[in-house]
């Protein structure tokens, strides 16, 4: 029988430990155990048979750990098909009469994901699609990933799962004691993450007994409508006389799990420490028990790796301020590839209460496609906020999501047909939740009616791809009023309908309704207003505007969706003191005199420092200000620096208020042609993860007008090479702090000399000396960073 | 068979002044202070701070030790055990929380970046404290004494062990720790260590 059929009306026992039952017959501690598929292959197939024996429908092969990480590829697939072979052999052998399935089972790669690991999302799905092509090939009955405690890596194995085999997959996380993955996801971000993607059956396993696990369960419970998968310990492991025995005997093992599955629960096994006793006892305890089929939950939800947003509850702040449109200082920044600026906006705007980000870098000078990706992942990097992936570039948004970690929201399909014959097939391979626009062929109609009209069609067109009508929100399109004075009246009454005829979600561009139009925040505003209580769900709006932000807990407070008005009150709140605050900071610390823009250099004080810098940019050239103040302020802290009186983090704040000084006389000098900068490659080199001294250098060559590509830290030598070459850069920089890791730097000046003769090298860090730089032939030994500033201007100078 | 165990140590509060002397600023500023105290707060409740370990007996072999889980030629530690009998092998972290913020301000604020490793410094120290108090308290009871505890790096104790520490630990299945192919950690605010135990040894 198909098992995807079966799991839908019947209770589906799996096994319980392979590893417990292992070591009972001697594997040795250390040793493999994928390898006694191929050594010891009747114990394996004795393991598996008595699990089908004690009732099992499902036994996971004995591949938790098979991987090309760990085996070559030969022995892989020998590891794999004995595997498999293995538990086929048991079903066949077993007296059960029940229905008997054989699962290729795929455990963590036990390396963490870029970017606080360094293995790479890619790499990794080119792991796990090596194991799943093995087990298609030597015919698993399906794929079961389980004990996943990273987010990002589940992703992986099941889009490895889905891009290589039409198998049912299964997918189960390790949840810790505070109900959240190692990494942070709860089960809403999992469960949000794995429907989206199309995961068969889902839930948990592992690391605690089915008391501690219930939490977890119930969540599951409330957030699934898929099978929920339910395998845990039996308990803890406990030491009496020389044995390993585990606190939760197999009766109130059993207990404990027939509770869930009366609950609906219907997936249920054992992991570490159960053993074929666990399953017989829960299979017969479960006799009576009626199975109840999961109800569909209707909830639109996103999520980053740690967090779930919902609509139609409070409506859904997206902030619009990633986006070139109108944005020279952005324009730039793209063109320059300076991220951190991209980065900076994301952060403001999670500061002003926004629960999403839109994230839109199309200009027509840069590759999309490539700047799409990296900003998605640098802003996974820096918030945990969910994404709204913005682009009309198909490959572009296809890259984006496969990158992305979590369930975005795709902006966007249109009526088209084109437009969806696009789009649709990503959204049901990747997930996520799709803003459907409008308009078709013929253009935006003017009526309510006929846009409505047009998301009738796209919602039945979606259903063909088998995408729900809950991940659908649709934008009936927010115009200028100043072209034509139904605009906005049409626009609304389509909200109104979209959400009370058809029962679906809505968002609208706030900001487009004013264009052409003096004074917009006030049309903003207002209309941001009567949308909402048409029943818009969602908005793309400019966080930095207070009378959006006003509008919104004005609206939450008047509709009783603000308990005691207490986020209306905090809002105002922190439109006070900043005020204020700023007024008090204008004195010194012993408050009599006033702060200077050196001063505020000096001490480090960020927002100082960029508002006096936009002071004194009223009267004094900005040249002069760079001259006069802002490089003899650096100067001042170096000194100290270099005389022991100012301390490490004075210094990196000084030079952080140097860098906000910088963007201001940047942003005063936007009508000049940008200075042209030398590149400067810098990184930690392979082995090494001691940044600090990095960081500090590159600061400061960005603060003397460098730009500076940072390569972080643990960098191979190949990839500092592939950097200078591709961007030609006249200078690297290499840092180490450990011993033992001069080797790699050596290795990282001898390639660069061999395959980029131009670009001088200077190396720095704690354990090296001018004797070890001569030794692996680097051009220069800076001591500190301010000498690998003054080198770097002399070599570029003399370009 | 040995057990691995997990436990989830409770930490002392916070030392600002060994934060501060990590960051190379023990006459500080007012306003590194308060820089200190706004990424503590930031950071606060984002801990998740767990131990797994193991017990081994150890066999003194012709030219080095057998530990049990994996051979060593380390005169480090062939000194620190010669009068053990076994070893508790264990591997703690703070979790990934604190590399998520090293991470962020990396790109934004390398100020903050640099008090974030700070903290992460002081705070696995500090985890590790807790675990060795709470087990010391246990082997005491059984009138054994505990020694200090030794790290793959320290003295010549090699880098390589890492990889079996890793395997016999399960580390990255009981407390969410992974190790790369430079032996590096991740999270990066974690710590394996051995511990030496002993009839009446004390060093």
């Amino acid at each position: 029988m198909n098992i995807r059929e079966y799991i839908k009306s019947n209770f589906l026992f799996l096994d319980g430990s392979m590893g417990t039952l292992l070591q009972a017959k001697g594997l040795p501690v250390g040793e493999k155990p994928e390898v006694w598929n191929v050594s010891h292959p009747e114990i394996i197939c004795d393991i598996h048979r008595s699990y089908f024996d004690a009732g099992s429908n499902l036994v996971c092969t004995n591949t938790f750990g098979a991987n090309i990480l760990k085996f070559s590829e030969e022995k892989l697939e020998e590891i794999i098909f004995a595997a498999i072979k293995n538990a086929r052999t048991a079903a066949c052998k077993s007296k059960g009469t029940q229905e008997k399935w054989v699962a290729l089972d795929i455990g963590p790669t036990g390396r963490m994901l870029a970017p606080f690991g360094d293995f790479d999302f890619e790499d990794a799905v080119e792991v796990f699609s090596k194991t799943v092509k093995l087990g298609v090939k030597y015919g698993a009955d399906l794929i079961f990933i389980e004990t996943m405690n990273d987010c990002y890596e589940t992703k992986a194995a099941l889009l490895a799962a889905k891009e290589n085999s039409d198998l049912p997959v299964f997918v189960s996380n390790a949840y810790s004691q505070d109900e959240k993955l190692m990494t942070g996801a709860d089960p809403s971000v999992m469960v949000a993450l794995l429907e989206g993607m199309g995961a068969d059956a889902i839930g948990m396993n592992c690391s605690l007994g089915p008391k501690a696990l219930i939490g977890v369960a119930k969540k599951y419970l409330e957030y699934a409508s898929s099978p929920i998968i339910f395998k845990p310990n039996a308990g803890l492991p406990t030491c009496e006389n020389g044995k390993t025995v585990y606190d939760v005997s197999p009766e109130s093992f059993a207990n404990e799990v027939c509770e869930l599955m009366k609950n609906g629960v219907g997936v249920v096994g054992g992991c570490c420490g159960t053993t074929p006793e666990y399953i017989f006892r829960l299979v017969e305890k479960s006799k009576e028990i009626e199975f109840k089929t999961l109800k569909e939950k209707e909830n639109t939800c996103i999520s980053s790796y740690t967090k779930t947003v919902s609509f139609g509850g409070n409506p859904v702040l997206i902030g619009e301020r990633i986006n070139p449109t109108g944005k020279k200082r952005f324009k730039e920044a793209l063109k320059g590839n300076d991220i951190s600026y991209i980065l900076k906006e994301g952060i403001a705007q999670q500061e002003k209460g926004v629960e999403v980000l839109d994230v839109n870098v199309g200009i027509p000078e840069i590759n999309e496609e490539k700047m799409l990706k990296a900003v998605v992942c640098e802003l996974q990097a820096v918030t945990d906020l969910p994404l709204q992936i913005d682009t009309a570039d198909i490959k572009a948004m296809e890259t984006a999501l496969r990158r992305y970690n979590g369930k975005a929201i795709i902006n966007s399909v249109n009526g088209k047909r084109e437009s969806m014959e696009a789009v649709f097939p990503l959204v049901k391979k990747y997930g996520g939740v799709v803003v459907a626009l409008t308009l078709d062929e013929k253009g935006i109609p003017k009526t309510a009616d006929e846009r409505v009209a047009i998301a009738k069609k796209i919602l039945s067109e979606a259903q063909k791809y088998g995408i729900s009508r809950k991940d659908i929100i649709f934008d009936p399109l927010a115009l200028t009023i100043s072209a034509d004075n139904t605009a906005a009246t049409e626009t609304l009454r389509a909200v109104n309908m979209i959400k009370n005829e058809l029962g679906c979600h809505t968002l609208l561009g706030i900001s487009n309704v004013s264009f052409g139009l003096p004074n917009r925040d006030d049309i903003n505003s207002t209309f941001f207003a009567l949308a909402l209580e048409n029943g818009l769900s969602a908005a793309i709006m400019n966080p930095y505007s207070e009378k959006m932000l006003g509008v919104y807990y004005a609206f939450c407070a008047l509709k009783g969706l603000d308990q005691n008005c207490e986020e209306y009150i905090s809002f105002f709140e922190r439109l006070l003191p900043e005020t204020s605050a700023a007024n008090l900071k204008t004195v010194d610390a012993n408050g009599k005199q006033p702060l200077t823009l050196k001063n505020a250099i000096v001490k480090g004080l960020k927002n100082e420092a960029a508002r006096l810098t936009v002071q004194a940019l009223e009267t004094v050239e900005p040249f002069k200000i760079v001259q006069e103040i802002i490089i003899p302020a650096l100067n001042t802290v170096g000194i100290g620096f270099e005389n022991k009186t100012v301390y490490l983090p004075q210094l990196l704040m000084s030079a952080e208020s140097a860098k906000e000084a910088f963007e201001k006389i940047k942003e005063a000098l936007k009508s000049e042609k940008g200075e042209n900068f030398a590149t400067f490659i810098i990184a930690t080199v392979k082995g090494d993860i001691h940044d600090i001294g990095k960081n500090i250098v590159k600061l400061l060559l960005e603060n003397y007008g460098f730009k500076v590509v940072d390569l972080g830290n643990d960098v191979s030598p190949e990839t500092v090479v592939k950097n200078v070459v591709e961007l030609n850069a006249p200078i690297a920089g290499l840092s180490a702090l450990m011993t033992t890791t001069v080797p790699a730097m050596e290795q990282t000046v001898k390639l660069l000399h061999e395959k980029a003769p131009w670009c001088k090298v200077v190396v720095g860090g704690a354990v090296l000396t001018q004797e070890y730089a001569d030794e692996i032939g680097a051009d220069k030994y800076a001591k500190d960073a301010m000498e690998t500033v003054r080198y770097a201007q002399q070599i570029t100078a003399s370009d | 068979m040995n057990v691995i165990y997990t436990d989830f140590p409770i930490p002392k509060p916070y030392n600002t002044t060994e934060i501060l002397r990590y960051c190379k600023a023990e006459n500080s500023t007012l306003e590194v202070k308060s820089l200190l105290n706004e990424c503590l707060s930031e950071i606060d409740g984002k801990y998740k701070n767990s131990v797994c370990y193991a017990e081994f007996n150890i066999k003194k072999l012709e030219n080095g030790i057998d530990m049990g889980f994996c051979e060593t030629k380390s005169k480090s530690l062939e000194k620190h055990l010669k009068n053990c009998e076994g070893i508790i092998l264990f591997a703690a972290t703070i979790g990934i929380e604190c590399d998520r913020l090293i991470a962020k301000y990396n790109r934004i604020s390398p100020a903050k970046a640099l008090m974030f490793q700070a903290i992460g410094a002081e705070r696995i120290e500090a985890v590790c404290d807790a675990f060795e108090e709470k087990i010391k308290q246990k082997y005491q009871n059984k009138s054994k004494m505990l020694g200090v505890r030794l790290s793959p790096g320290y003295g010549d104790i090699e880098f390589e062990m890492q990889k079996s520490i890793f395997s016999v630990l399960d580390c990255q299945r009981k407390i969410g720790l992974t190790l790369n192919e430079s032996l590096i950690m991740s999270p990066a605010k974690s710590v394996t260590a051995i511990i030496g135990i002993g009839e009446n040894y004390e060093y």
